[in-house]
């Protein structure tokens, strides 16, 4: 992307300002606020409630109206707060979101930066968060908060673990760290996906599906504990912690923080549907290559790459409305007794199909 | 190996019942919604709702029952005796009324719409309301004065019948003198066409 | 040499998401474990039992209703049946049917609350609207009754205020048609998950003994697995006409006595309720509700204890009449206050998360517990 720009403008800062605010103002804040909204709806409805209804058709309308509040909200800071790390907190958790989306590839045309090592650096830069969020516990001077970053950590880091043990097994499967390659091999099929055993043929690809399931579940659970939702969103449990680490931010603080938690559920998302559910590509071609219109197809790739996002987007949400949440050592108990010894068995396991490749 | 057995099951168990709970909430997607818009679309209030307090004075005999019923003391009453000669006219249900109303306050803020002062009215001139939407910026305003009289009215009627009272008296102590001194009630017989005349 | 460290000492409440009204627990901590729970109560007294002594035997109704403002109708009832014990008055036959099912009909709003909730303070929201959607249909039953949806002041001494609405024996059917399958969606959704099951099975397990101890009633001391239920046990009313069972913790998940059995118990229970609410409809007689409402209420000299099974445990008034027109003492035995003092014993040695799940457990209302 940033070559592209540095083309059009002969400029690197100019170059360098654009890509790096394309992502957000494109993609993260209009999704932010769709996703805050379809939040909102997916519980209503499966509360048997509305949701909004009053800002635009059914409410699409209401998350901007909030914004508009949050921003005119005074911001307060607690006056034995530590002032410098409290306001450094949220822009970190942000900034740590945010950073993600630099390596994913929301089309062939479209990365922010086409890395070799994308998704190591996605596993690194999301780790971020939790030096924020510890940041902003200890900087309020609230123990509901310090309880609720320290769990937050502890949480975070340990969840890391499994995820990354999944995502070593993709790798060995593939033999790459670029995200971009990881969509090109599961070509416009799905077929091809690697939930499906991946591209060729044979009885490896059949033997490896029951494993690439568990593997994506073992994922999809790990990355839900990272980005705290519900049945992990123990460091902002509101009936015990009445907001965790976020007590006591208000205004655009806390908006920042939410959009951070928003930004970062696209963002696992989006990892799960690069490793195993064909990235950018369509599951029957493209229409674009059919009518031989050749720019059409990295309109559909985007298209198809945020449609699969929201699904699994939609899924943390299902998830969060049905469940109840698991206590701060259970969560330690899923992560270490579970998760982490089946995705361990798990890599050994497709590492000795993939010998037999 | 027994612990092993657990293990799985654990394991599978904590799949199947999110699966389960995750069906539940699925089908409640397609379920249409209980809630309504409020403002926009109301329920209907049935026909014994409890809200608020009305007081129809037409009907009222000022018996002070209702503020008697009060748990929490919100109905304030005072009346004035009406003097011979005065129609009040009747209530609905063909009772007499005999008192002038000077004061009927109900301040709602303190009702705790319990329906006790309903039952023993015995005109029923004083009911709920299916109006619920009452709120004010002053709690002042809450106090509901339904008293008909003006201020100058029931000036007039406390003065009437103080005078009628007093009257009364002056006639009583009249009557009583009158066997004693004839001429103390010569003097008080003077007095009275001084008097202001009654409606 | 170890450092020196000191316990956190964490105010929980009076205004936090899950103490349930205006409780505030001051919780020791070492790190996230509890060491000590002292709970502090009374910030939301409102001296009912001083009011009582200035208002007439009616006019306390209505300060009853405010007590465990979840289950105004037994409240009403308890009081009615012991200030008709101390007038020694027959209430027709008609009334004591309506007030069955008016009560059955209130435990089981009042355990959708105490079950919603809970599941509110483990993190499952969806049951909770789930149970909030039924309780409205019940309470949309009594408004049709009464009038009112939440203080109800529908049961006097001797009567009801209103007879039941002529719809109101259809509906009541329908309603207990209709919720017979919803029981079974709140088991797949939040009893048998398996996050719920390990929240609280074997936490804040209640020993029988303990509970005993401790004078805990209701559905609590059902959970250790005592069958002691008064609608069985000292009968009043009519109770002893239904057929029903008691249902008792067994430890299905885990320990008798355990946050699981206790949640389980009111889940049974409001079948229970809903078997004997179906008898009783099948059952009602025609008659006059007023007919036995003295015209003046001026009890003789004396003293009574009435006693009944409110949803969530024994709820015990005791009067002293001095033979005027109001009560020389009225004193309330309140369940949640009996069985909030039980809270810092099963509290110990637990983590923060589950002081939550111990005090949702054992369902107190404020306002019942500060009068």
């Amino acid at each position: 992307m940033y070559e592209i720009l540095n083309n059009i403008f002969g400029n690197q800062a100019v170059a360098w300002i654009i890509a790096a605010a394309l992502p957000l103002f494109v993609f993260i804040l209009p999704f932010a606020l769709f996703a805050v909204w379809l939040e909102r709806k997916v519980s209503a409805h499966m509360q048997d409630r509305l949701g909004p209804m009053r800002v635009g058709w059914h409410g699409v309308l209401q998350t901007i109206a909030d914004i508009l509040k949050l921003i005119q909200k005074e911001d307060i800071i607690p006056a034995e707060a530590d002032k410098k790390l409290f306001n450094l907190a949220p822009i970190l958790v942000f900034a740590g979101s945010y950073a993600a989306f630099a390596a994913i590839p929301f089309s062939s045309k479209y990365i922010g930066s086409n890395a070799e090592v994308g998704i190591f650096y996605i596993i690194a830069v999301s780790s971020f968060v939790v030096a924020g969020i510890l940041m902003g516990g200890w900087a309020s001077n609230n123990k509901y908060a310090l309880l609720g970053a320290m769990r937050s950590a502890a949480q975070i880091v340990s969840y890391e673990i499994p995820s990354a043990i999944v995502i070593l097994t993709m790798v060995m499967l593939t033999g790459t760290l670029s995200l971009d390659k990881f969509s090109q091999i599961q070509t416009a099929y799905f077929w091809n996906w690697f939930i499906l055993g991946g591209p060729g043929d044979g009885l490896t690809k059949f033997l490896l599906i029951p494993f690439m399931i568990i593997g994506f579940t073992i994922l999809y659970i790990s990355t839900l504990a990272e980005v705290n939702r519900t049945p992990f969103d123990i460091p902002e449990a509101e009936s015990e912690l009445v907001a965790g680490y976020h007590t006591e931010y208000s205004g655009m603080k806390f908006a920042m923080f939410f959009l951070a938690e928003y930004g970062n559920m696209f963002a696992v998302s989006a990892v799960i549907t690069l490793l195993f559910f064909g990235g950018y590509q369509s599951p029957f071609g493209y229409l674009g290559n059919s009518f031989n219109i050749p720019w059409l197809v990295p309109i559909e790739q985007v298209f198809w790459f945020t449609f699969k996002g929201i699904i699994f987007v939609f899924v943390q949400m299902w998830l969060r409305w049905t469940l109840p949440r698991l206590r701060v050592d259970q969560l330690m108990h899923v992560c270490w007794k579970f998760l982490i010894p089946y995705s361990f068995v798990n890599l050994i396991i497709v590492g000795i199909i993939t010998l037999f490749r | 190996m027994n612990g092993l057995k657990q293990y799985f099951k654990d394991t599978w168990l904590g799949i199947w019942t999110v699966l389960v709970g995750m069906k539940v909430t699925f089908k409640h997607l397609f379920v249409p919604a209980v809630t309504i818009q409020y403002p926009d679309v109301r329920v209907k209030l049935p026909e014994r709702a409890r809200n608020r307090l009305y007081v129809n004075m037409d009907d009222c005999i000022g018996c002070d029952q209702c503020a008697r019923a009060c748990p929490v003391s919100c109905i304030e009453i005072e009346t004035v005796k009406a003097v011979p000669g005065e129609d009040l006219g009747t209530t609905s249900n063909g009772k007499k009324k005999a008192l002038w109303v000077t004061k009927f306050d109900i301040d709602i803020a303190k009702c705790c719409y319990c329906q006790l002062c309903v039952f023993p009215c015995p005109t029923e001139c004083i009911y709920m309301t299916d109006v619920y939407e009452f709120s004010e910026y002053e709690r002042q305003n809450l106090v509901y004065k339904f008293a008909t009289l003006t201020e100058a009215e029931v000036e007039e009627k406390k003065k009437n019948f103080e005078k009628f009272t007093a009257e009364k008296e002056a006639q009583k102590a009249a009557a009583r003198q009158n066997s004693s001194a004839s001429a103390t009630a010569k003097a008080k017989a003077e007095q009275k066409p001084e008097q202001p005349k009654t409606e | 040499m170890a450092l020196k460290t000191e316990h956190m000492v964490l105010n929980m409440g009076p205004q936090h998401p899950s103490t349930h009204g205006v409780l505030r627990l001051e919780l020791e901590l070492e790190g996230e474990l509890i060491k000590n729970v002292i709970p502090h109560i009374g910030y939301l007294h409102r001296c009912f039992e001083k009011h009582a002594e200035a208002m007439t035997y009616p006019q306390v109704i209505p300060y009853t209703d405010r007590m465990d403002y979840l289950a105004s109708m037994y409240n009403n009832f308890g009081y009615v049946v012991t200030v008709e014990k101390l007038l020694g008055i027959e209430v027709p036959e008609r009334v004591q049917y309506i007030r069955v099912i008016m009560g059955e009909l209130q435990r089981i709003a009042s355990h959708m609350v105490a079950l919603g909730t809970y599941g509110l303070d483990l993190g499952a929201f969806t049951p909770f609207l789930y149970l909030f959607r039924d309780r409205e249909k019940i309470l949309s039953l009594f408004e049709m009754t009464c009038g009112a949806r939440l203080l109800y002041n529908y049961m006097w001494v001797g009567g009801l205020s209103h007879d039941i609405h002529p719809d109101f024996i259809r509906l009541t059917k329908e309603f207990v048609n209709y919720y017979k399958p919803n029981i079974k969606e709140l088991n797949d959704l939040l009893t048998f998950n398996k996050i719920f099951i390990e929240r609280t099975a074997n936490i804040g397990v209640l020993p029988l003994d303990t509970a005993i101890n401790y004078g805990i009633t209701g559905p609590n001391l059902r959970g250790s697995g005592l069958k002691f239920d008064l609608r069985k046990d000292d009968p009043y009313s009519i109770y002893d006409r239904f057929d029903f069972d008691i249902p008792v913790g067994k430890g299905l998940m885990g320990t008798v006595g355990d946050c699981w059995d206790r949640y389980y118990v009111r889940v049974l229970e409001m079948e229970q309720s809903l078997r004997i609410i179906e008898q009783a409809i099948d059952q009602i007689p025609e008659g006059n509700v007023q007919s036995a409402i003295p015209k003046r209420i001026k009890p003789p000299k004396g003293t009574v204890y009435g006693r009944v099974e409110n949803p969530r445990g024994e709820l015990g008034y005791f009067i002293i009449s001095d033979g005027s027109t109001s009560p020389f003492r009225v004193k309330v035995r309140a369940p949640s206050f009996v069985n909030l003092s039980v809270l810092g014993e099963l509290c110990k040695g637990h983590l923060v998360s589950d002081v939550v799940a111990i005090l949702g457990s054992i369902d107190i209302v404020l306002g019942e517990v500060d009068r």
